[in-house]
């Protein structure tokens, strides 16, 4: 029995998730199976090939999948879940839109989030906004579990590639069907894997004032974030969003600019390793949290932090 | 067509909930209790649909204790034309609600299934795609638009790259998120319509379900705490904190 890990990709390119998600298969059993379904997707298995500890890669490789519909990746991994004792997937919007529908059909419970293995059937996961951790003990025979990656370290290290099995299983979704995606572009870091994020949120004011937390980012190298009610005012679209709603990060250095700091939203960032918040009011919640605080007028301080991030390079 | 909407009592967002010192759950005693935020989204999408004549009856479903019925009485009174409560005592999982909830489908035949993403209590984001699967139905997660044409339903998904549209036919369960809609209130009026509208009351156990224990919760604990920072005084300092201090620059 092994663990089954289902790849998040774009058909070109791995998520960096995988890594994360790997590193929990690891911990729950020994040689992973990495599953990638899509269409012309071989790079991607090549890629995951190569992540040190993946006993094999299946390749599913059709037309059917280019969109990896929940319908019929469920199908899909169902038929192959009977060789596993767990199934992981990345806690993103892929992992949390297939898990739940592959445990289901398995009649098994699945544990969303998972943030520490104990053993094989034994989980952490925050609940609450993370204002409370469970600890649970599964009963099933199959794990489903979705793996919160900001939990659990990267794998990095590089393997000379494990075999590639192609498995020719065709399941098409005859209910669903894509219509076009509308995906945000930036140059910068991905949100999720990002080193340093900075985030911006109401104080900013409008959507022309919030490019001064995207030149912070750009002199810092960092992803930007924001908070709801910033995406709400429509100053950047919503999947900028760092929340309980949103996106969880986990970055070196946080920086909360103009963001009071709601539960909904520290929900998202507080496990960062070092927090800085810019606020003008002092008794802003995220202060309580905070390595470092500023207390001041955004738009003098962050102009100044630029100037001198600038110099410094 | 007939819209069916699953609402949750949950503790309140605004609420800063407390761990038991038992280490059992949360306390749940004497802390304002309100509908789960991403429901009162479902049930004002569904209100939408039948302004917009496209949906005929409006049925709100929750499964709890008795104190559920405020919720539901909330849910008649923002729109819904009558509402079922399974009434248990039971701490259920996802998979267990999604069971019930496939009996009540099958007992009311609804083609549409408004349920939010999530519950800000448990944050499992779950039960809609697994009550999916259940009825073999398609499944649209994380909606922040729906546009209805007959039978056939395109819906907006918020994904973590941006939006993803997918089309498909009804039956269909849609998972509604945040920017879906903004909910409307209650007024005093339909709050005062709410109390007549029918209400009525399954005994879980009375409903013939076969439903096993799949998970045991065996503690609930407090995260680490964050010790509070400093607060510094300029620029400057702060950078040289990043540098020196912290060394995450």
């Amino acid at each position: 029995m092994s663990t089954l890990v289902i790849v998040e990709h774009d058909n070109k390119m791995m998520h960096p998730a995988t890594r994360n998600t790997v590193a929990a298969a690891i911990q729950l059993k020994e040689n992973p199976v990495l599953l990638v379904v899509g269409h012309q997707c071989q790079t991607v298995a090549e890629q995951a090939a190569t992540i040190a500890g993946v006993h094999a890669v299946w390749l599913v490789d059709s037309a059917v999948y280019a969109h990896q519909l929940a319908e019929n990746i469920s199908e899909l991994v169902i038929g192959m879940a009977s060789s596993f004792s767990a199934i992981l997937a990345p806690a993103s919007t892929f992992g949390k839109n297939i898990a739940p529908r592959i445990a289901a059909k398995l009649d098994v419970a699945q544990i969303s989030d998972v943030s520490r293995v104990i053993d094989q059937n034994t989980f952490e996961h925050p609940i609450y906004a993370g204002n409370a951790i469970e600890t649970v003990r599964v009963l099933d025979s199959i794990k489903v579990l979705t793996i919160r990656t900001t939990a659990f370290d990267s794998i990095n290290a590089e393997q000379s590639p494990c075999c590639i099995e192609h498995v020719d299983t065709i399941i098409e979704s005859t209910t669903s069907k894509f219509v076009r995606h509308e995906l945000s572009r930036s140059e910068r870091p991905d949100l999720g894997s990002a080193k340093i994020v900075v985030s911006g949120g109401r104080g900013l004011q409008s959507a022309e004032k919030f490019k001064l937390i995207e030149e912070l980012a750009d002199a810092l190298g960092a992803a930007v974030g924001a908070s709801r009610a910033a995406v709400d005012a429509g100053f950047v679209p919503n999947d900028y969003q760092v929340g309980q709603t949103g996106k969880v990060v986990a970055p070196a250095l946080y920086l909360a600019i103009g963001i009071s700091g709601a539960v909904q939203h520290l929900a998202g960032m507080k496990d960062s390793k070092v927090i800085v918040a810019i606020n003008k009011d002092e008794d802003a919640p995220i202060f309580q949290i905070a390595n470092y605080g500023l207390v001041g007028d955004l738009f003098e301080l962050v102009p100044q932090l630029i100037e001198q991030l600038k110099k410094r390079a | 067509m007939k819209t069916l909407v699953a609402v949750k009592r949950v503790i309140d967002p605004y609420v800063k909930v407390r761990v038991k010192s038992d280490n059992s759950g949360v306390e749940t005693q004497n802390v304002k209790m309100s509908m789960n935020p991403f429901d009162e989204i479902a049930i004002e999408e569904a209100v939408r649909l039948q302004e917009q004549k496209h949906v005929t009856e409006i049925v709100a479903v929750s499964i709890g204790t008795d104190a559920s019925q405020e919720t539901l009485r909330h849910a008649l009174a923002l729109g819904a034309d009558r509402a079922i409560l399974i009434r248990s005592e039971k701490h259920l999982c996802s998979l267990n609600i999604a069971k019930i909830l496939q009996k009540i489908t099958l007992d009311e035949k609804p083609d549409l299934i408004l349920m939010g993403k999530q519950s800000i209590d448990g944050d499992n984001n779950q039960t809609p795609q697994m009550l999916a699967a259940l009825l073999n139905w398609p499944q649209a997660t994380f909606a922040s638009k729906l546009n209805i044409n007959g039978r056939a339903i395109e819906v907006t998904r918020e994904i973590d790259g941006g939006l993803e549209t997918l089309a498909m036919d009804l039956p269909v369960i849609v998972s509604t998120d945040l920017r879906l809609n903004e909910p409307r209130y209650a007024s005093l009026p339909n709050i005062m319509k709410a109390k007549r509208k029918p209400l009525d009351i399954i005994e879980l156990d009375s409903m013939g379900l076969n439903l096993k224990e799949h998970i045991q919760v065996l503690t609930v604990t407090s995260p680490p705490t964050r010790s509070g920072g400093v607060k510094l005084n300029s620029i400057e300092e702060l950078l040289n904190k990043l540098q020196h201090e912290a060394k995450v620059l």
